[in-house]
């Protein structure tokens, strides 16, 4: 892990990969705000207090700190898949598999929720089948439809509204990631596990 | 109690402190672009610092629904009331049925207005910011809203205060990094070398600026990581955007460098077209 700047409010811890950012986070949320990215942790406060506090922490041990660890199988979320995404047929290409070998790498092993970022309820899943790795497209949608499931990098994640985006498209699904009058308004939030579950369609088959 | 909005003018928004602490949700902090001013407005009129005030470009007209006292903060400009001009660092108080008329600033971009009590519209995620990257809180004032004021605690006497007079063009301070490696060596110097143009496609998530590109030393796409207000970003044009107070809670382009926490506030007030630099200051050890 190295010390990084990040203006006079806060600094970035850049870890090798997510699991070591995700001991570190664990190892310093809550005492001080910490906001985790693919590789890296924020630190909001006054950096000489911060890096002072570093000295004297630890990253808590690998197995306690990857949060599907500490969850049960019963809070696991269920997210029902079509699977007619306009990438589907590109991803298959990129990684090799059948369109429906790709279905199944990515309703066959669970996901957890790593961390959440770009919009409201958008959560980066990781822990699925390393077969499902993909670069994000070479040119970004300038719209996607909520509800869109996507695949880039080592991360899945479902879009909560319509934006702009860059991921690979595999499928859609009609559950709502994001809604005010729920508490949490987030339905992925991070250490939650996350299946997905292939809904039986003509196109998906 | 209440304010009825006649004219919004090209954008009023909703803001108080905004929404720290949410990241786990996707949601960032946003809040009042001139965190200073918010304080300021507010601290005229007896209000908690962080009461809900409204963020504008001018060209905002209401009307006052029962007796209400006002103040305004940022950008200096006129301020009438029923069609004479007021003095705008001080409180200033509205009669029943009175109409109060904020003009576009004179110099500068954005002013605040606060009355005693706070707009009382209602919360979102413990906030009552609009953040108009995530459209989250309330919605951009409109013609015929009706704006809830909160119950007014007892205003100060004789409190006043100075707009910040605003030149025009701006300088600001920045800590470099965290991914100045990332760029070629001359790349901070021109950085801070170059007269940047603020883009006319500036807004509350950045503030994008015209100039040279930056030159990136490493091509390799950056795993998105989170991001903070001020920090200034380099998009694929080599150009870049100082993230506002809307910014996202991650970015996926590298940050060459980070505007001074306190700086950030003065960027809510440079126009589209006007001139801002960049001073290096050293990180907060001294080093």
């Amino acid at each position: 892990m190295e010390l990084k700047a990040c203006g006079d409010r806060a600094i970035l811890l850049d870890c090798a990969d997510l699991d070591e950012a995700l001991a570190w986070h664990a190892a310093l949320s809550p005492r001080v705000e910490a906001v985790l990215g693919a590789r890296t942790v924020l630190l909001r406060g006054e950096p000489a207090a911060l890096r002072s506090l570093l000295v004297e922490t630890r990253p808590a041990a690998s197995d306690t700190a990857r949060p599907s660890d500490q969850a049960q199988p019963s809070d696991a979320v269920r997210i029902p898949v079509t699977y007619d995404g306009p990438d589907i047929a590109e991803v298959a290409t990129l990684t090799g598999l059948t369109t429906a070998e790709v279905v199944a790498a990515h309703t066959g092993r669970p996901w957890t929720v790593a961390f959440a970022g770009f919009a409201p309820g958008f959560a980066y899943l990781t822990g699925g089948d390393p077969r499902l790795h993909v670069p994000r497209r070479d040119s970004p949608r300038s719209r996607v439809e909520p509800g869109a499931v996507g695949l880039a990098g080592e991360f899945s994640g479902v879009y909560p509204r319509a934006s702009p985006g860059g991921w690979q498209l595999i499928g859609r699904t009609a559950v709502p990631l994001w809604d005010l009058d729920r508490e949490p308004p987030a339905l992925l939030t991070p250490g939650a596990t996350v299946w997905f579950e292939p809904v039986q369609s003509g196109e998906a088959r | 109690m209440s304010l009825r909005v006649v004219t919004p003018g090209p954008s009023t928004l909703v803001q108080d402190a905004g929404r720290p602490g949410l990241a786990h949700l996707g949601v960032g902090p946003s809040g009042a672009f001139d965190r200073a001013a918010l304080r300021q407005a507010n601290r005229l009129l007896g209000n908690p610092e962080d009461a809900a005030v409204l963020e504008t470009f001018g060209g905002l007209t209401l009307v006052a629904e029962g007796r209400h006292v006002v103040a305004l903060a940022g950008s200096a400009g006129a301020v009438l009331v029923d069609g004479s001009p007021m003095s705008s660092g001080r409180a200033i108080v509205l009669r029943e049925g009175s109409t109060l008329e904020v003009a576009a600033p004179a110099h500068g971009l954005r002013r605040t207005v606060a009355v005693a009590g706070g707009i009382a519209v209602p919360e979102v995620l413990g906030s009552r910011s609009r953040d108009t990257l995530a459209g989250l809180g309330p919605d951009p004032l409109a013609a015929g809203d009706q704006l809830p004021v909160g119950p007014a605690g007892r205003v100060p006497p004789h409190a006043d205060v100075e707009p910040t007079p605003r030149s025009g063009d701006l300088e600001v301070r920045l800590v470099p990094g965290p991914r100045d490696d990332w760029f070629t060596p001359g790349a901070l110097a021109l950085l801070c070398r170059t007269g940047w143009r603020v883009s006319d496609r500036s807004d509350r998530i950045g503030v994008r600026l015209d100039g040279p590109p930056l030159e990136r030393r490493r091509t390799d796409e950056l795993p998105s990581e989170p991001v903070v207000r001020g920090s200034i970003q380099v998009t694929s044009s080599g150009l870049p955007v100082v993230l506002g107070p809307d910014h996202p809670v991650t970015g996926g382009y590298p940050v060459i460098a980070v505007v001074r926490d306190a700086d950030v506030d003065l960027l809510a007030h440079v126009a589209p077209g006007r001139m801002v630099r960049f001073r290096r200051a050293g990180p907060a050890r001294g080093a």
